[in-house]
């Protein structure tokens, strides 16, 4: 994984609340044994018509939604299945971070193993961000504060491990291989 | 010692290494499970690697989401329809033979929705920790086990490692007094839990459901409460174990036997939570007050009592979601025309859910223009239903009566419902798309989707069979 320790862009913004993970992705594109090229899939029932056509009023159709790489949504997004085709698609997409006030827990999970930053933010900010589609907003893992054009800045929780994996591009997999030892003593302790 | 939760018992003997402040915990997994649709990155991951499967006996694999429900394409006859579900069932094929995982495969009498098959197989079991890339793993909770969906990164992690980092999730109590009415389900009774929580109520949380009601479920029961709790934001719920979840292992394929058994069964009851034990939260439901339940919206927690109507004004969601539905601000849900009746999932697909259908078919048919499909959850629950001669009730009546498997659940496999058309369905996601491009979902009961099919109209089965 890419280190990732500081992401400037503009917002794109989704206020629905529960933005589940079958809009992100719908179950009829999750027959894919790879990872690659899930972004044209996402969000494929809102962003097209029957026809295929891009629907020119969807968000993600606009012109100044191009290049956005953050995405601010509403209350509880990701809500629903386990797939990890969501953080795929919106990741090959191009979003690198996802921001809201509560976000689902697997969704958040499978999202920080991708280097897609789920950010959860204050009610009050929040609003601002949705009041405000299109503001620049600097994100720093540092000092885990994002700091919006006004030049205000807010604190954003980030789990300390979490954190030191995105920042370092560590990956988990080889942190827990390093604990194989221990995993080994458990076993044996426990009679697995 | 301090009293201990039911969930802290069980993650604590799990940790292998237990968090600290820069750190997750270390969790073992006993029990993986895994299906088509999520696991070929993870196999591929190790690959990559040069990684085996650290524990072969600890994962089961089976097929589910995107295989046909129709026998012709399972048995011979037909291929997969699909192509690329085709190349899926036969990659994890693939996976599972090159890594030496054990595989309930497509032809399997032992196949069937995965959170169906692994209790009854009587893999599932108390205190356990069970994971599967699949957010209704929640389902094995019912018999006390700590369980809970993964992402397909964490299935890679776990093949790897039989193991998972993790953060220690907070506890909800939800305390369920009374008992239920005649006529109204554990489905009715977890939606009005839904309704009350909202659909983001439990994050970050494990649910333990507790209470008279609940002690009185038997584990089909159990297991409808269990598997909805993602549907309140929880990744996981947990019911004690007690004489019912004994009385249902005992002598199952995978269960304890002889002197394993006893030991078992007395270190199962050490599990249940001390009294005293403190939650994070706590909610009080009473069971006798609620009524068979329904969705109007496009997410569970967007339910209503059958007999009430939706409600007269909500916010921009609630807007956009009735506009979806094709449904008005104040309208009743019942006496609404259905167009199709699903029986199936891994919420309401076992043999005493299809036995709830068949009581309320018998002598009955299936209402002009309305399409019904019964999908038992498993071959073995087909086995059985047939042995007891439902699915003639069913095939009587003029429904669909199938192969086991996810089906249209989530319209993976080809079996969907058309757009704009209305469907009562008994599983357990309503969300926009679910069941096909444009369809509109009803989350209800068995019971209520039997009543729905002999009517044409969303109908309180309590009016057919009292
Ligand atoms: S039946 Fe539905 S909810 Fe259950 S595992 Fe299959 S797709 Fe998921």
């Amino acid at each position: 994984m890419e280190p990732i320790v500081r992401l400037r862009s503009r917002t794109v913004v989704m206020p629905s609340t529960d933005i589940d993970t079958d809009q992100i992705i719908p179950a009829r594109f999750l027959t894919t044994t790879t990872r690659e090229g899930l972004g044209k899939a996402l969000f494929a029932d809102w962003r097209y018509d029957s026809d295929g056509n891009p629907r020119p009023d969807f968000i993600l159709n606009r012109p100044e939604s191009q290049g956005c790489a953050i995405l601010v949504a509403g209350r509880n997004v990701g809500c629903g299945s386990s797939r990890e085709h969501a953080p795929w698609a919106l990741a090959d997409y191009g979003f690198r971070a996802v921001i809201s006030t509560q976000i689902a827990d697997i969704f958040s999970n499978n999202a920080l193993k991708n280097g897609l930053l789920p950010i959860v933010v204050d009610e009050a900010t929040h609003a601002w961000l949705l009041a405000n589609p299109g503001a620049e907003i600097a994100i720093d893992l540092e000092t885990r504060s994002l700091a919006l054009p006004d030049g205000r800045t807010v604190a954003f929780p980030l789990e300390d491990f979490a954190r030191y994996c995105l920042m370092n591009g560590v990956d988990e997999l080889g942190y827990l291989l390093s604990k194989v030892p221990d995993i080994e003593r458990y076993e044996r302790a426990h009679g697995k | 010692m301090t009293a201990m939760t039911l969930f802290e018992k069980v993650w604590r003997a799990h940790e292998v290494a237990a968090e600290t402040p820069d750190t997750p915990a270390v969790l073992y997994v006993d029990l993986h499970l895994t299906h088509e649709v999520t696991s070929p990155q993870a196999f591929s991951v190790l690959r990559d690697r040069g990684l085996p499967v650290r524990r072969r006996d600890r994962t089961l694999a089976t097929l589910d989401h995107s295989t046909p429900t129709d026998s012709g394409q399972i048995f011979g006859g037909l291929p997969i329809r699909l192509e690329s579900a085709r190349k899926q069932v036969e990659q994890l094929e693939r996976n599972t033979s090159e890594f030496g995982v054990e595989l309930i495969g497509l032809r399997s009498d032992r196949r069937g929705i995965v959170h169906i098959i692994g209790p009854e197989l009587g893999a599932t079991q108390p205190g356990k920790t069970i994971v599967c890339g699949d957010s209704h793993t929640s389902t094995h909770g019912a018999f006390g086990a700590l369980a809970f969906g993964i992402g397909t990164t964490e299935v890679g992690h776990v093949l790897a490692t039989q193991c998972l980092l993790q953060r220690k999730p907070r506890t909800l109590a939800i305390n369920v007094a009374g008992r239920l009415a005649p006529g109204v389900s554990a489905k009715d009774l977890v939606l009005a839990i839904i309704g009350k929580v909202g659909v983001s109520g439990g994050t970050g949380h494990v649910i333990e459901y507790r209470g008279e009601a609940i002690r009185s479920l038997s584990m089909d029961e159990r297991m409808t409460v269990c598997n909805m709790s993602i549907e309140a934001g929880a990744r996981a719920g947990m019911v004690a174990p007690d004489e019912t979840t004994c009385a249902y292992l005992k002598g199952r394929p995978r269960a304890p036997a002889g002197e394993a058994w006893e030991a078992a069964v007395e270190a199962w009851r050490q599990l249940p939570s001390d009294p005293g034990a403190r939650f994070d939260r706590e909610v009080e439901l009473e069971a006798g007050a609620v009524e068979p339940m329904v969705t109007y919206g496009t997410n569970p927690g967007m339910v209503v009592p059958i007999s009430g109507r939706i409600p007269e004004s909500g916010g921009e969601v609630f807007r956009k979601a009735l506009a979806y539905m094709g449904f008005e601000p104040g309208q009743p849900v019942a006496g609404k025309a259905v167009d199709v009746v699903f029986v199936g999932s891994c919420t309401n697909a076992r043999l005493s859910d299809l036995r709830e259908v068949a009581r309320i078919l018998r002598g009955r048919t299936v209402a002009r223009g309305v399409k019904m499909l019964v999908v038992p959850g498993s071959q073995q629950v087909k086995k059985e239903a047939e042995a007891e001669g439902l699915h003639k009730v069913f095939l009587a009546a003029g429904a669909d009566w199938r192969e086991s498997g996810c089906s249209m659940c989530l319209g993976m496999n080809g079996d969907t419902v058309a757009p704009g058309k209305y469907s009562v369905s008994t599983s357990n996601r309503n969300f926009e798309g679910r069941q096909g491009v444009g369809a509109r979902t009803l989350l209800a009961s068995p019971a209520t989707a039997a009543a729905s099919a002999v009517t044409g109209r969303v109908t309180d089965p309590r009016e057919l069979v009292p």
